[in-house]
């Protein structure tokens, strides 16, 4: 190093690497430092999501009501699924924070099987994300939009949400998606939800039990308000439009802002996870050629661990604001 | 649980004291494993109990002049929000500490870098946090008397 270094001068300043202020790497400190730009730049989402929330605190959605699937599980499971994903982001980092105390020791077989763990410990994650999306996008019980934007929900007798197609008449109407193959003039559309409005409306008209939960929470519950009936028929009256799942538009399970943070927030963070692994990759290919075994320092693999522990930092803080609270 | 942490970290920091370079900290890996695996299943069994006592603020906000406005400023964790909110952003905290302590080994930098970067970050955090929110619980305030809930 002090070979690349034009002159030693002798005070502390960076001479080419050869000095290290802090006691600190060049590299090592800029990864630092562009952790705690990028660590600004996440609390600034999700500051904002507490803005908006804060905002709307008296209609946000219930994230338990979100997001409650668990693989090969029906009904209803909250939390499991997003605490096994924090699981896995955890346990990649051990697997990582091990590569590099292994490291230490100039162990290249540890540093290698240790580093594949993380890598595959990160696609299971990226999985469990997408996995997740498909959920939210593709909705659950599936809801009723209104003139004015706001969403409704179907309960039964019992205040439990119950899907639009388990009450909703079908069979009335033949209503044919628009496809590329059956038509002249074919402009893209969106496809058509299970079932229409009007098979809505004219099934919550034939059962009497049925009444619908609107935004707006209980603030001695917590929970959202459940209607009488008759209150719920004028409700109804201003429906315009059938919703399943959340999109940047509209979302099933009330206010889209929140759809809207949720992609923006997670889809960074996993973003972050996808950059992630694609460095690990790098380091991992370098580790099996012996590059840092001939450079006897295996200080690469603590850059790249620097980074892989921010990533589990911030969804650590992305759980307990989406999940949680 | 505090006491119960503050033990464990005491374990580590000792262990950190004696330890010479280059030896393995493999149990000191685990060890901080095992307490971010305790405090992510406590968080989880807590949102799925949302037990009652912890769902609505312990104290509601003082009344009067200066003194109320100081007794809100500083007991306003107890007064603005959920105890358990206010407990799962603690425990994240806690969290947050391991990660960065022990994980990214911050503890092993010196004091100029550690506090170049997290006082940077917790000081500027606080304050974006306290503008952001202060500011959407108002303008909370002022539009929902306008949103029509009668139909």
């Amino acid at each position: 190093m002090k070979a690349t270094s034009a002159l030693d001068s002798g005070v502390d300043s960076w001479d080419g690497g050869g000095k290290e202020p802090l006691k600190a790497s060049y590299g090592k400190m800029m990864m630092w430092f562009f952790i705690l730009s990028d660590a600004l730049t996440f609390s600034g989402f999700l500051t904002a999501y507490g803005l908006m929330r804060f905002k709307f605190s008296d209609t946000w959605p219930i994230a338990d009501q979100v997001f409650n699937h668990f693989p090969f599980m029906h009904g209803d499971h909250p939390m499991y699924f997003v605490a096994l994903m924090t699981f896995i982001l955890i346990f990649s980092s051990v697997t990582m924070v091990l590569a590099v105390d292994a490291g230490h020791r100039q162990d290249k077989r540890k540093v290698t099987s240790y580093m594949f763990l993380t890598i595959i410990g990160g696609l299971i994650f990226l999985g469990s994300q997408a996995w997740e999306w498909k959920n939210f996008i593709g909705g659950n019980m599936g809801a009723i939009q209104m003139h004015d934007g706001k969403i409704i929900q179907f309960v039964n007798a019992d205040g439990k949400q119950i899907a639009l197609t388990s009450f909703a008449k079908t069979g009335h109407s033949t209503r044919i998606n628009h496809e590329k193959g059956n038509g002249i003039w074919f402009s893209s559309g969106e496809a058509l939800p299970e079932v229409s409005l009007a098979q809505v409306l004219d099934g919550f008209n034939a059962d009497n039990s049925l009444s619908i939960r609107i935004e707006k929470l209980d603030p001695a519950t917590g929970d959202k308000i459940v209607l009488a009936r008759a209150e719920a028929e004028r409700f109804l009256a201003e429906s315009k439009r059938v919703v399943y799942g959340a999109n940047l538009k509209v979302n099933e399970y009330g206010n889209t802002q929140f759809a809207d943070f949720f992609f923006f927030i997670t889809g960074f963070h996993g973003f972050h996870v996808l950059s992630g692994i694609i460095i690990n990759i790098i380091i991992f290919i370098n580790v099996l050629l012996g590059t840092y075994e001939k450079r006897k320092s295996y200080e690469m693999v603590e850059k790249v661990a620097l980074y892989w522990h921010f990533v589990d930092l911030v969804w650590v803080f992305v759980f307990t604001f989406f999940y949680l609270i | 649980m505090g006491i119960c942490f503050h033990i464990l970290l005491l374990n580590i920091k000792n262990k950190k004291m004696t330890a010479h370079a280059h030896e393995s900290h493999t149990g000191r890996i685990w060890k901080v494993f095992g307490i971010l695996s305790l405090i992510t299943i406590i968080e989880v069994f807590f949102g799925i109990w949302k037990p009652e006592f912890l769902m609505s603020p312990w104290l509601s906000p003082f009344e009067g002049g200066f003194f109320g406005a100081i007794g809100n400023f500083l007991l306003g964790i107890f007064i603005y929000i959920k105890p358990l909110n206010f407990f799962f952003i603690a425990l994240t905290v806690v969290k947050a500490y391991y990660i960065v302590w022990f994980f990214m080994h911050m503890s092993d930098e010196t004091k100029g870098l550690r506090r170049a970067v997290v006082w940077t970050s917790v000081f500027l955090i606080i304050y974006l946090t306290a503008l952001l929110l202060i500011e959407g619980s108002y303008v909370g305030d002022a539009i929902s008397p306008y949103v029509k809930w009668d139909y």
